[in-house]
């Protein structure tokens, strides 16, 4: 057999059947679920008369909107929001009626989608996992191909297990050499971004590969592929080595005994053939990353600490120039500007791309090696939000809850929180954040708010500074 | 599904590359646990001067009159034209509701993200690809042209302008199928449940482990 990607692998083990025009009709071994965009979902099996196909593929909890205070979160009935409350009750009704199994707001294995499977061993090499989530990329740090979808096909999979989709392109993309201590796979998804651009991936399946990948841990392969979507690539890609394996051992959703050695024997397969033909190859060299920070409006628009913010008068394309202009206008910023003068007034730390145990430790880091490291008095709210109760019981346990506690940090309980803003938990008009999520879109954070997306470590020197900071310095 | 065949509409710009769906339609309409009513809220942060809340009634909030939809001559538009990359970022099909709820079946740009260009056919909007120079041309046309319209033929797979000027597009011919005869795609998939089942076999031999006897964890 010719030498084939780990792509076309994953994709050709789950083609149930070749439909006409180049559509195949694919498999989906992994479901998951949360309130906001499943309503109508099952609405739609309801006034169907359908059933879900098979509901032990499907794992499902509230995240986008739930608040992330312990007072609202005692029982449902406290969640504030009325609107909240009924779409997290709405989801416990479908679950229920369905038999979908669901981690409540009051079990301990409740958190963001993308932090809870891998968590659980939900998620596994090989599998097809979908949500109705663009950052459903997430997972492919575990060799699975996985992407978002909309709520149409969050029907079409629960009704059915299958997909029709139409197959896109392998894109490896390189990255050799080794990242300098204080720069993460965050600043390396975002330099990466920045070079191919919001659209640069579209129509792509990206695979993550070369010596810098190899070293990743497993978390911060989820932030690498979390953002692949960041780069128009539905599916960010890493294929199985020894962390993968390692990460999965013991994991309660996972294989048993019975079926582990089996298991890793298949999954040691799950990488691309040597010399394996990729429709676009891109090289980066980790050794020349530095620590990242966006200036305007999409997540494109980055540069390094040591840089300025940029001019449109110098952008050639004027479509582009126009979309700076109007970037810059919004976040309110000069061109010229140095990166690390840009105050801020709050800072977020979690989401599924940075709420992982090991963006909790590196931020805790920044602040116990800064003696009596407090949050600057400018800054009016920092908040580190665990990805899952489970992060959450882990921090406490290695005692990080303490050192956020300490630097005045507030901590809380998981969700999505301020990545998104549908809680309770979001900037006000004109706000300007270090945040560790994913999008800097306009009002994503809230309406007028204004994002700066960084590193866990850059987020928390840019608290105790009240502006962002050079973590190597 | 609504049937889409033809559609002669007049034609509303929005001269902005990588338009995101949280611009689109705001996270906090998410909450909504429908799948209508989402209209008055496209855009809703470009198109009001205020901020939006799901359920709110929007004749009476302060509207943008720079913002392109607001302004007389593009009321009662199906046609969105817009730039490369429409539709990036969250996968949330509300923003496809909330165009087609505003009204809007054929959106015009020179590439749209890949999950918002899925979630249009899945609701029976029509996105249209075309060269990013035809685009440039079509919004030099409308601009100094009140009542621009564009006949789209779906069937023959072709734009007419106003001066008589046909531009073909291309489309998946799976996804043409569909949007010409507003077919449920759930249930040609349950057409194949044999053929599902039988790939299922071939799983569980394979991957056992993703076919426990019982639910584990849960």
């Amino acid at each position: 057999m010719s030498a084939r990607t780990l792509f076309d692998k994953l994709w050709e083990s789950h083609v149930v059947k070749e439909l006409p025009d180049g559509v195949s009709l694919l498999y989906i071994d992994r479901h998951l679920v949360y309130e906001a965009t499943s309503p109508q979902a099952f609405a739609g099996l309801r006034s169907a008369r359908r059933k879900v196909w098979r509901p032990e593929t499907v794992l499902a909890t509230a995240d986008h909107t739930v608040p992330t205070t312990t007072a609202e979160r005692s029982a449902p009935v406290s969640i504030a929001d009325p609107l909240a409350r009924i779409q997290i009750a709405q989801l416990s009704r479908n679950c229920g009626e369905f038999g979908v199994t669901e981690f409540s707001l009051s079990d301990p294995r409740q958190g963001i989608i993308h932090v809870i499977g891998p968590e659980q061993g939900a998620t596994l090499p090989g599998m097809t996992v979908i949500a109705g989530d663009s950052h459903t990329s997430t997972h492919g740090a575990f060799a699975a191909l996985a992407f978002g979808v909309g709520t149409s096909d969050v029907e079409h999979v629960l009704a059915t297990q299958c997909l029709p989709m139409r197959k896109p392109q392998p894109m490896l993309v390189q990255v050799d050499g080794a990242l300098a201590p204080g720069v993460s796979a965050k600043d390396l998804i975002l330099a990466i971004i920045g070079k191919l651009g919001t659209a640069g991936g579209t129509g792509h399946a990206i695979e993550f590969a070369g010596s810098a990948i190899s070293a990743l841990s497993m978390e911060g392969r989820m932030t690498l592929c979390n953002m692949a979507i960041e780069a128009g690539a539905r599916v960010g890609l890493v294929a199985v080595d020894e962390h993968t394996i390692a990460y999965l051992k013991d994991r309660p959703f996972g294989p048993g005994p019975e079926h582990w050695d089996g298991a890793v024997a298949y999954w040691r397969t799950l990488t691309s053939d040597p010399g394996a033909p990729f429709s676009r190859v891109v090289r980066f060299d980790a050794a020349q990353v530095r620590p990242m920070v966006t200036w305007g409006t999409s997540p494109e628009m980055v540069v390094s600490i040591e840089d300025q913010v940029p001019d449109p008068a110098q952008e050639p394309d004027p479509v582009r120039a126009s979309g700076m202009e109007r970037a810059l206008a919004y976040m309110g910023l000069q061109p010229g500007t140095r990166i690390a003068d840009i105050a801020l007034d709050k800072v977020f730390i979690g989401s599924c791309t940075n709420g992982r145990i090991e963006d909790l430790r590196v931020a805790a880091d920044v602040l116990r090696r800064t003696p009596g490291a407090r949050v600057a008095p400018t800054i009016r709210q920092a908040l580190v939000v665990p990805g899952s109760g489970l992060v959450k019981a882990q921090a406490e346990a290695e005692g990080l809850h303490q050192v956020f506690l300490d630097a005045g940090f507030e901590w809380r309980a998981p969700g999505c929180s301020m990545c998104v803003g549908m809680n309770a938990d979001r900037l006000a008009p004109g706000e300007r954040c270090a945040s560790t999520s994913n999008r800097n879109f306009e009002g994503r954070q809230g309406a007028q708010g204004r994002t700066h997306l960084v590193s866990p470590a850059m987020a928390a020197a840019a608290a105790i500074a009240g502006h962002f900071r050079d973590i190597r310095s | 599904m609504q049937k889409f065949t033809h559609i002669a509409s007049v034609v509303a710009p929005l001269d902005r590359a990588n338009v995101d769906t949280d611009a689109i339609i705001p996270k906090q309409f998410m909450k909504s646990i429908e799948r209508t009513g989402f209209g008055a809220n496209l855009f809703d942060e470009w198109r009001y001067l205020d901020q939006g809340e799901l359920g709110q009634d929007c004749s009476q909030r302060p509207r943008n009159p720079e913002f392109p939809l607001n302004q007389p001559r593009y009321q009662r538009a199906q046609i969105l034209l817009t730039r490369a990359n429409f539709g990036c970022g969250s996968s949330r099909e509300h923003a496809v509701w909330a165009l087609y709820d505003a009204g809007f079946r054929v959106l015009i740009a020179p590439s749209f993200a890949d999950i918002f260009h899925a979630n249009c056919f899945k609701c029976g909007i029509l996105p249209i690809v075309l060269a990013p120079d035809t685009v440039d041309g079509l919004f030099q046309e409308l601009a100094p042209t009140p009542g621009y319209t564009l006949e789209i033929d779906l069937p023959a797979q072709r734009i007419v302008t106003p001066k008589g000027t046909v531009i073909a597009f291309q489309i998946d011919p799976f996804r043409k199928h569909c949007l010409l005869n507003g077919l449920d795609d759930i249930a040609l998939t349950l057409n194949d449940a044999d053929a599902i089942h039988a790939y299922e076999a071939r799983r569980r031999e394979r991957e056992p482990w993703l076919f426990p006897a019982r639910r584990t964890g849960g």
